[in-house]
C-alpha cells in the first residue's frame, strides 16, 4: 500500500499539483481495539480505515462516498484528529499533523472545522446560538472586544441566511434546516481553510436539503473554502463534489473526477453502487441493474486479498490472495482492482 | 366503488388534541387503490403521510390522536366504524404493514421463526408445523437461501436489509389484499434498497397485492409506483399517474420538490429550492397551506383555501392556478 504514494504523485504537473494540495492522506489507518472479558483484553481490531490514500486540492470539494460501515466517517474524524490515527500520514497545508500533540493542534482546529449530520444532537440545548458562536472566538483570542465579537457573529448569521437577532435564541426554537445553518455558522466563524462536512444534509427534508447545498456552494466561493464532503447519497455527492473517492470496507476502491466516475465507473463495486441508485424518472426503470450478492463482511475480519472479492461479479483467483494496488488507469482516474493490471 | 377497488379513503380527517386545541394532521384526504396497483404517498416530514396510513390501520396514537371524520372503505366495510376485535383480524391478514425501522419492528427476545409462526397461527388457524412450513417458504420467496437457519435466529443476528426482508415475508405470508409500506427502504443502503425494491416489485406481481408506498424519496417513487398522491400540510395537493407527476407536475409544490432533488443523470450548476420550511400543524397559514413558500402565490391564495379539483379523469390538484376563472389571473402573475 505504501508505494501508492508514488503513483498518486506521478504526472507532469507534479510541482503545481504539490502547491495546490491542501490535504494529502498517505496510507491512513484507524483500527479500533475490540475488548472483552473481565480484564478488558484486546481480542482483535476493527479495521475501520485500512490504508487509504488521496489528496484534496485548494478550493475543491472532495466527496467521500460509501455505504454504512465503509469507514468514511471514521476517515473524516481521523483527518480532523478527533481520532488518533493508527498509522499513516496526514499532511495539511504542508505540515504533517498526524503525530502532533494535542496542544499543537490548536492552530489546526481553527483552520479545519467540521459540520455534523444531526442538527438536533450536535448543538448544546442549554446554550444560546450567540454563546455557541462566540465561544470559539474567545478560545482562539480573536476579535478582542466583546462588541466586535458580537458583530462578527451577526455577520456570520446573516451570511448563512439567519436573522442576526436570533443570536439570543436556543436551538429548540429552530427547525432542522435552520439548525444545520447554525452548525455551518459555528464552523465558519473561525474562517477555516477547510471544512469536513459529514452527511450535512441527510437528516433534512428534500426541499430544505437543496437550500443547504446551495448555501454551502455559495460559501465556498465567498470564504475560499475547501470541502471534504462525506455522504452516502450518490446523487447529492455528484451534485456537490469536483472529485470523488469511493470507499468499501475501510479501503479506497476508486478515486476520479466526478464526470469520469459517473460516466465510466471502473471498479466493480462503483458500478454496482451506481446502478443501484434510483433514477429520477420512471422511464429509466427498466435499465439493467447489477445486484450485489451477500452481505458486507465485518471490518473486524475483512477478507484476504481484495476486500470486495466475496461479492464481486468479476472475481478471479488471485483477487482472493493479492490485495490490489491503487493505480492511475486513465488520467486522474485511480482504481484499486486487478481487472486493470 | 368499482369492482377492483381495494381501498377507498373518503374525506378522512385525523386530529391531535392538546389542551383543548385541535391540530388537524390529516385534513380531508381522499384516494383509492385498485387491485394490484402501487400507489405512492409522497410528502416531507409533517405532511401527514404516515398519519394517513396509521389512520387506515386504526393505529393512531390515542388518547391524543383521533379520527374525527371520513370513511375508509375496505372490502365494503368502513374500517373507521369497526370495533377493535374486527381490526385485529384485519391487521396483518387483509392489510399488512411494513415500517421504516426494521430494527425496532421485530421483537428482540423471540426468534424469527416464532414471530412468523405466531401471526400465521392466529390468522389462518393452522398447526404449528404447517405454520413453520409456510414460514420457510416465505423466507425463501424473499431471497433467503438458508431459510431453516434464519427461522432459528434472533433478530440481532441479521443485518438491516435481512430484517426488512423478514418483515416483508411476514407481511405477505397471509396473502394480504393491501400492503402498506411506510418508508420501507429509508434506513437501508442503496445496494440493499435496490434489492428490496426489486423484491417488492416482483412480489406485488406474484401475489397481486395492492401496495401503498409511503415515502419522501422521489427516486423510490420513480422506481416502484404507478400512481402518486402528493401531500402537504395534511392535505392531498395533487394526484396523478407516475408519468404525469414527473413530466408535467401541476401543483407548485410538486414542481418545487422535483426541481430540488439532485439528479444522478446529467449535471446541474445549481439546485432550485423551495424557500422556507414545512409548516407544523399548529402553524399553518391562512388560505392555501403552501402560500408562504409558493412562487406563484396570488391574493386569493392568502384568503381562501383551494379545493381539490378533478383536472381530468386521472388527475386531481388543489391549486387556484388550475381552477377556471382564477386561472388567467394566475398565468398573468406567472409571466410577470
Amino acid at each position: 500500500m505504501v508505494n501508492n504514494i508514488e503513483v498518486l504523485e506521478r504526472g507532469p504537473e507534479k510541482s503545481t499539483l504539490e502547491q495546490e494540495k491542501i490535504l494529502q492522506i498517505d496510507n491512513l489507518k484507524k483500527h479500533f481495539p475490540v475488548k472483552s472479558g473481565v480484564l478488558q483484553r484486546t481480542k482483535g481490531h476493527v479495521r475501520a480505515v485500512d490504508g487509504i490514500n488521496f489528496y484534496i486540492k485548494k478550493g475543491e470539494s472532495f466527496g467521500l462516498v460509501g455505504e454504512s460501515g465503509c469507514g468514511k466517517s471514521t476517515a473524516g474524524r481521523t483527518i480532523m484528529r478527533l481520532y488518533e490515527p493508527t498509522e499513516g500520514k496526514i499532511t495539511f497545508d504542508g505540515e504533517d499533523i498526524s503525530t502532533q500533540k494535542e496542544r499543537h493542534l490548536f492552530k489546526l482546529r481553527r483552520e479545519m472545522q467540521m459540520i455534523f449530520q444531526d442538527p438536533f444532537s450536535s448543538l448544546n440545548p442549554r446554550k444560546t446560538v450567540g454563546s455557541m458562536l462566540v465561544e470559539p472566538l474567545k478560545v482562539h483570542g480573536l476579535y478582542k472586544g466583546s462588541k466586535e465579537r458580537k458583530e462578527k457573529c451577526q455577520e456570520i448569521m446573516s451570511r448563512v441566511g439567519l436573522n442576526p437577532s436570533f443570536l439570543n435564541r436556543y436551538p429548540h426554537e429552530f427547525s432542522g434546516g435552520q439548525r444545520q445553518r447554525i452548525g455551518i455558522a459555528r464552523a465558519l466563524v473561525l474562517e477555516p481553510k477547510m471544512i469536513v462536512a459529514d452527511e450535512p444534509v441527510s437528516a433534512l427534508d428534500v426541499s430544505v436539503q437543496s437550500q443547504v447545498l446551495n448555501l454551502l456552494d455559495d460559501l465556498q466561493v465567498d470564504f475560499d473554502l475547501t470541502y471534504l464532503f462525506i455522504a452516502h447519497d450518490l446523487s447529492v455527492v455528484k451534485h456537490f463534489s469536483d472529485r470523488i473517492g469511493v470507499m468499501y470496507l475501510g479501503n479506497m476502491a476508486e478515486v476520479a473526477e466526478k464526470t469520469d466516475l459517473y460516466d465510466d465507473p471502473l471498479h466493480p463495486y462503483t458500478q454496482a453502487l451506481l446502478s443501484a441508485v434510483p433514477r429520477s424518472h420512471p422511464r429509466e426503470r427498466k435499465r439493467e441493474r447489477i445486484l450485489l450478492e451477500g452481505e458486507l463482511p465485518s471490518p473486524a475480519n475483512p477478507p484476504n486479498g481484495c476486500v470486495f472479492h466475496t461479492r464481486c461479479p468479476h472475481v478471479m483467483d488471485h483477487c482472493k490472495e493479492i490485495e490490489p494496488k491503487m493505480q492511475e488507469v486513465k488520467p486522474n482516474h485511480y482504481v484499486a482492482c486487478h481487472l486493470y493490471e | 366503488m368499482s369492482e377492483d377497488t381495494v381501498l377507498d379513503v373518503r374525506h378522512l380527517k385525523t386530529s391531535f388534541f392538546s389542551k383543548k386545541t385541535e391540530l388537524p394532521v390529516v385534513d380531508d384526504v381522499s384516494f383509492s387503490v385498485k387491485k394490484g396497483e402501487t400507489l405512492a404517498i409522497v410528502g416531507e416530514s409533517g405532511s401527514g403521510k404516515s398519519m394517513t396510513s396509521l389512520s387506515i390501520m386504526r393505529l393512531v396514537p390515542s388518547p391524543n390522536g383521533k379520527i374525527v371524520g371520513g370513511e375508509v372503505f375496505f372490502n365494503g366495510k368502513d374500517l373507521v366504524q369497526q370495533n377493535d376485535k374486527t381490526m385485529y383480524k384485519v391487521r396483518g391478514n387483509d392489510i399488512s404493514m411494513i415500517f421504516q425501522e426494521p430494527m425496532t419492528s421485530l421483537n428482540p427476545v423471540y426468534t424469527i421463526g416464532e414471530q412468523i409462526r405466531e401471526q400465521l397461527i392466529y390468522h389462518q388457524k393452522i398447526s404449528k408445523r404447517e405454520a413453520h412450513q409456510i414460514g420457510i417458504e416465505m423466507l425463501q420467496t424473499v431471497g433467503f437461501s438458508r431459510a431453516n437457519d434464519i427461522m432459528k435466529d434472533y433478530p440481532h443476528r441479521l443485518s438491516g436489509g435481512m430484517r426488512q426482508r423478514v418483515m416483508i415475508a411476514m407481511a405477505l405470508s397471509n396473502n394480504p389484499k393491501l400492503l402498506i409500506a411506510d418508508e420501507p427502504t429509508t434506513a437501508l443502503d442503496v445496494t440493499v434498497q435496490a434489492q428490496i425494491l426489486d423484491l417488492m416489485r416482483k412480489l406485488s406481481k406474484e401475489y397481486d397485492s395492492a401496495i401503498i408506498l409511503i415515502t419522501h424519496d422521489l427516486g423510490v417513487v420513480a422506481e416502484l409506483a404507478e400512481r402518486v398522491v402528493v401531500m402537504y400540510g395534511g392535505q392531498v395537493v395533487e394526484e396523478a399517474s407516475i408519468e404525469d407527476i414527473f413530466d408535467d407536475p401541476l401543483h407548485p409544490y410538486t414542481e418545487g420538490l422535483l426541481n430540488s432533488i439532485p439528479k444522478i443523470e446529467g449535471t446541474q450548476e445549481r439546485l432550485d429550492s423551495i424557500p422556507g420550511t414545512v409548516p407544523t400543524p399548529d402553524n399553518l397559514p391562512v388560505g392555501c397551506n403552501f402560500v408562504t413558500r409558493c412562487p406563484y402565490a396570488m391574493e386569493i391564495c392568502k384568503q381562501e383555501e383551494p379545493t381539490l379539483i378533478d383536472k381530468d379523469s386521472s388527475r386531481k390538484v388543489r391549486c387556484y392556478l388550475h381552477e377556471e376563472g382564477v386561472k388567467n389571473h394566475g398565468q398573468q402573475h406567472r409571466s410577470s
